[in-house]
């Protein structure tokens, strides 16, 4: 065991992976020689070479159509995309092409391919540096999600995601990177995709997360404690597939659950978790499931005061919890 | 370093096809699956004129840039990423006759799809044929990515990737082309220039005259081709491939072209252009072309010319007949192969 | 004689105007020769002829613009006519598994909610406390509510009920058993009737069967009206040459017989060695008597004509009221017809008999407003014939394959069908 930050896991997690697979590589801007604007890929360019490294032109659709290619050609390739909030050009290629092969060749074709991108915000990073993109990725059919939120799960995501058949979208937090340390097991460490975690056991209510905001509910936790609320936290971990069995789980064994994510609030990733709790689980219900969510304003501002508004915080879910625990 | 676009002249005389270093056996299978493109989508039309199939997507008129172009590769070694208009860079790529009638009907047997995309999606993992979707100049990026990962490899496959003069307008044409100029890839762009994009024109579609002009936008050469001359593409194809094996990138080959029916099924043609005009392309029509060339040269005889007749009418006939009783998908197939590897929630 | 149709020329086209006849009634013509020239707003064609014959009758007349569908021309098909006939859309097999996704079906408490106090707005998880430990109205009405507005939420529950016990044990076990974790609640029964043999002998054959043998389940609609039609026609003669009335049950039991010709994987046995074929079709008639059910066994009922059935079928069912049925009557019975039917129901799911693969249940014959051929509204007699079946002897298109013989025939039924 060590104690790694985020970033270092998923740079350990992409070399390990490309040490141990010929067809692995990563492609995106700034990859190469800079290694990455958040220096996500340091030190893999020497190691590995310009055909295994390769600096992309200013151009998303390319680095994912690109992808594509090669994935029908036998390669594995991690296409990186510097930020979540300038995927959208590449719309066209992930949902319209990449998520449709295996389904549209009745199973012919397959792309073993990965998509980084960092999301999420608290970094001053505005309106286009701070945007969730995992309710409008997991809604499409053919795509799984993930969404790690410490370095242990970053590492062994990773590591699944690359060894995934289908295309998998990595969600990295950026402001997790740094932030966020924890013990990394050595050795080949790997998370199933689909598998959320108890990360706090606890009986009077459920915190159910991912990303940065799984930091802030166990700090939330800590707090509920202290004021004798018992709250157990549910780490997603894998937005699509979700672990529908562990979110009604945890729902039955409380009977009161708060859903929290930064994204906007409409259709947002809580709205499916509360559907799936009231179909499997209504009859264990103490309380109406809630959430706490961004506000549907298009994305966080760059004003400090502004960011706060719109970012849950821990007090914010201290809060709103405290309010369930008393319904 | 400036790259000029050059344009091929017909030339004529015997043994042509020999100088290109075609055999008269290559030369004639040319011929032939040319005349089963032509031969399965008139069925086709039939069919769907019967009321009994919704949709058909045309070859006819393109056979000979389709054909000439894809016999320059190595079926099953080399890669191409058609469009759907290819039916005759298919048939010369290893699908048959039944394959084409079971997309038609839209068959649970059907290679590309198993029913669930419409005609001229093609897609064949074992053949090398790159899926394709329906949103165009997609499949320019993946022949990059399929390139890059020869590349990668060290291997020298080629892939042809066939589209529309409309599709170059798209984004995606752009980014492939500059990055596989960046790379030097070994993929060989092929525009099928019909003159129309559904009914709006080259003129409304670009600025210029010949699209192979933007190669040199791009840091390789453009190539423009009588896309009715089966031999011509073929030499020009024959050339990029070769180029593109030895390292030295990519090419675009601009072949003109144009298609004797209606964009589609669903389109009618006399709403944009006039009758004459497809009278004097029909002339032109690239199977006749090449079947007056390869009598003069003594290659087609009569009693080769039945023969051929022969065998695409019983190919055809089989096909349809095969078709036409082949079971459907079940609603149980309705919900398979979303993953490759499903995993349980 | 083939019917042509119009064809639908586009994705969205719902008519098209006949403009010109290309052929003549008496003209020979070739399989997709030109027959007419079409218009729509999408597209203007000109329609090939789907088989080669005589073109009989023209139906629709140039200028005329009718929706997709229609009947425009009759051609008496030609005897020489070698490629395979237009493929008629089959009718969809009911799908044995539904595709959509559905949520399961929530369950349902006790509405106790609603009004303005928030003590009576029981949650579901409390309600499912109340109902657990059993605890009274009178208990309710003793427990602090620490939620909002008072509301009694299952901590509150979860404490009363630990405070119970605590005083049970204190006060040596002076409080009533329902105190302590209760087994599953449930009436006080009044009267207790006492299980028959013939009783125990259902509830034992019912449960292996359930538990052995996985149960698919499968319904096709019959349209009974032809079948109607002729029993009323020849049931007064039947009666008086017989008799016996002609019943609708050996008229089905007929056509149970053919389908399981058609389909032979329906008239057998599953077990670990393979699928067994039973060579001969004795169909089970169940038949309902004073405490239960019985089913006596038509042996051979593929030899019987319907009147043969008929007799065979009110021998043993008399029979089995009088209490007069021998071992071999209820034996080897390889197929099941059963008939709810005639209590009104209109949807039975049965219970396979083992070691058979299926059952059938004939429902009640309703009438009802029908679409017919050409988009009319007809009234006909309906009925709904429902398979159970083992699923790991068939799958469902066995199944369907097997229904749709059977409404085939019952459907087809003319006076050419013989009764003897």
């Amino acid at each position: 065991m060590a104690v790694k930050t985020v970033i270092e896991a998923i740079r350990e997690g992409m070399d390990e992976e490309m040490a141990r697979d010929e067809s692995v590589f990563v492609i995106g801007e700034d990859v190469g020689n800079r290694g990455g604007v958040f220096l996500a890929t340091d030190g893999l360019y020497k190691k590995y070479g310009e055909l295994r490294v390769i600096d992309s032109p200013l151009a998303e659709s390319c680095i994912i159509g690109v992808a594509i290619g090669a994935a029908v050609n036998g390669m594995k390739p991690i296409a990186e995309i510097q930020f979540a909030d300038f995927i959208a050009p590449a719309m066209n290629q992930i949902i319209e092409e990449a998520a449709r092969f295996c389904y549209r060749t009745a199973g012919d074709f397959n792309l073993p391919m990965v998509i980084r991108a960092p999301w999420g915000g608290g970094v001053h990073g505005a309106l286009y540096h701070s945007q969730s993109i995992e309710a409008t990725f997991g809604h499409i059919p053919g795509l799984k999600v993930v969404a790690p939120g410490t370095p242990a799960d970053a590492k062994g995501l990773l590591k699944a995601a690359v060894r995934d058949p289908d295309p998998v979208l990595y969600l990295e937090h950026k402001r997790t990177y740094r932030l966020v340390k924890g013990d990394v097991p050595a050795g080949d460490h790997v998370v199933p995709i689909g598998k959320a975690d108890i990360k706090r056991e606890g009986k009077d209510l459920s915190l159910i997360a991912y990303g940065l905001m799984l930091t802030y509910c166990l700090e939330a936790a800590e707090k509920l404690a202290a004021e004798g609320v018992s709250a157990e936290v549910l780490d997603l971990r894998t937005i699509k597939p979700i672990d529908q069995s562990a979110i009604v789980a945890t729902a039955r064994k409380t009977g009161k659950v708060l859903v929290v994510h930064e994204d906007n609030r409409f259709a947002g990733i809580a709205a499916e978790v509360m559907a799936i709790i009231m179909e499997n689980a209504f009859d264990a219900l103490d309380a109406p499931v809630m959430r706490l969510t961004g506000p549907d304003v298009p994305a966080m501002p760059f004003n400090q005061v502004l960011e706060d508004a719109f970012m849950p915080s821990v007090d914010k879910i201290v809060a709103k919890a405290k309010e369930l625990a008393a319904y | 370093m400036a790259l000029k676009a050059a344009q091929i002249e017909a030339k004529g005389g015997p043994s042509r096809h020999q100088s290109l270093g075609l055999s008269d056996e290559q030369a004639l299978k040319m011929y032939e699956v040319m005349r089963l493109a032509r031969a399965v989508d008139e069925r086709m039309w039939l069919i769907n004129r019967q009321g009994r199939a919704p949709f058909v997507i045309s070859c006819q008129g393109q056979e000979g840039a389709q054909v000439g172009t894809a016999a320059a590769l190595r079926p099953g070694y080399d890669w191409v990423a058609p469009y759907y208009r290819d039916a005759g860079v298919v048939l010369w790529f290893g699908m048959t006759a039944r394959d084409q009638m079971l997309s038609f009907f839209a068959r649970r047997e059907d290679p590309n799809s198993g029913g669930r995309q419409m005609p001229g999606h093609f897609g064949s993992r074992r053949l090398h044929i790159v899926t394709g979707g329906s949103p165009v100049a997609t499949q320019l990026l993946h022949a990059a990515g399929v390139a890059l990962a020869s590349k990668q490899r060290k291997e020298d496959a080629v892939t042809n990737v066939y589209f529309g003069e409309g599709s170059a307008s798209q984004g995606d044409t752009h980014e492939a082309m500059n990055f596989a100029g960046v790379h030097k890839l070994a993929v060989v762009f092929i525009c099928e220039n019909n003159g129309y994009a559904i009914s709006v024109p080259q003129s409304r579609q670009m600025a210029i005259a010949n699209l192979a002009d933007r190669a040199a936008g791009y840091g390789f050469p453009g190539v423009v081709v009588d896309g009715n001359d089966v031999l011509a593409c073929y030499e020009v194809a024959r050339q990029a491939v070769e180029r593109a094996r030895r390292g030295e990138g990519p090419t675009l080959i601009e072949v003109k072209t144009y298609r004797f029916t209606a964009h589609s099924s669903d389109d009618d043609d006399k709403r944009y252009r006039k009758a004459e005009e497809v009278a004097i392309w029909r002339q032109k029509d690239p199977i006749h072309r090449y079947a007056g060339y390869l009598r003069d040269a003594g290659t087609l005889t009569d009693q080769r010319e039945d023969e051929i007749t022969d065998r695409v009418t019983v190919q055809v006939d089989d096909a349809t007949e095969y078709a036409e009783q082949a079971p459907d998908p079940t609603p149980d197939d309705l919900t398979t192969f979303v993953y490759k590897q499903e995993i349980p929630g | 004689m083939a019917s042509v149709k119009m064809p639908q020329l586009g994705e969205s086209i719902t008519e098209g105007t006949i403009s010109k006849w290309l052929k003549q009634p008496g003209d020979q013509v070739k399989k997709y020769e030109g027959l007419v020239e079409v218009i729509t707003d999408k597209v203007n064609a000109e329609v090939p002829a789907p088989l080669a014959g005589i073109l009989k009758e023209i139906k629709v007349k140039e200028g005329t613009t009718v929706t997709v569908g229609t009947e425009i021309a009759v051609i008496e098909e030609s005897v020489t006519a070698t490629t395979a006939a237009t493929k008629q859309s089959p009718t969809p097999p009911a799908p044995a598994g539904a595709v959509t996704q559905d949520s399961p079906s929530p369950t349902l408490g006790e509405g106790r909610g609603g009004g303005s106090d928030t003590r009576t707005r029981l949650s579901p998880a409390v309600r499912a406390l109340i109902e657990e430990h059993r605890i009274s109205d009178a208990e309710l009405s003793r427990i602090e509510g620490s939620g909002i507005g008072g509301r009694i939420s299952k901590k509150d529950v979860e404490d009363f009920v630990a405070k119970r016990v605590q005083s049970a044990t204190a006060n040596g076990g002076q409080r009533q058993a329902s105190a302590l974790p209760a087994a599953p609640p449930g009436p006080t029964p009044e009267t207790t009737i006492p299980l028959t043999p013939m009783r125990r002998a259902i509830a034992s054959n019912m449960t292996k069967s359930k538990q052995t043998i996985p149960h698919a389940w499968t319904v096709a609609e019959v349209d009974m009206t032809n079948v109607v039609r002729m029993r009323q026609k020849a049931k007064d003669s039947f009666k008086l040459q017989e008799g016996i009335d002609l019943t609708f049950v050996p008229i089905i039991v007929k056509a149970v017989v053919e389908g399981l010709k058609a389909v032979p994987v329906l008239n057998a046995s599953w077990s670990e060695q393979g699928v067994v074929l039973h060579k001969d079709i004795n169909i089970g008639v169940a038949v309902s008597v004073d405490d239960g059910l019985i089913v006596p066994v038509v042996h051979q009922a593929d030899r019987m004509s319907i009147s043969g059935l008929a007799k065979a079928i009110d021998d043993l069912a008399k029979r089995a009221r009088a209490g007069k049925l021998g071992i071999p009557d209820v034996q080897g019975g390889t197929f099941t017809v059963n008939n709810p039917g005639t209590f009104g129901t209109i949807l039975s799911y049965s219970i396979i008999a083992p070691p058979q693969a299926g059952i059938l249940a004939m429902d009640a014959i309703v009438k009802r407003a029908i679409v017919v051929e050409g988009d009319a509204i007809a009234v006909r007699s309906m009925m709904n014939l429902c398979l159970s079946f083992d699923h790991r002897v068939l799958d469902g298109v066995s199944a369907a394959r097997f229904l749709q013989g059977v409404r085939r025939w019952l459907e087809g039924f003319s006076e050419q069908v013989p009764l003897y």
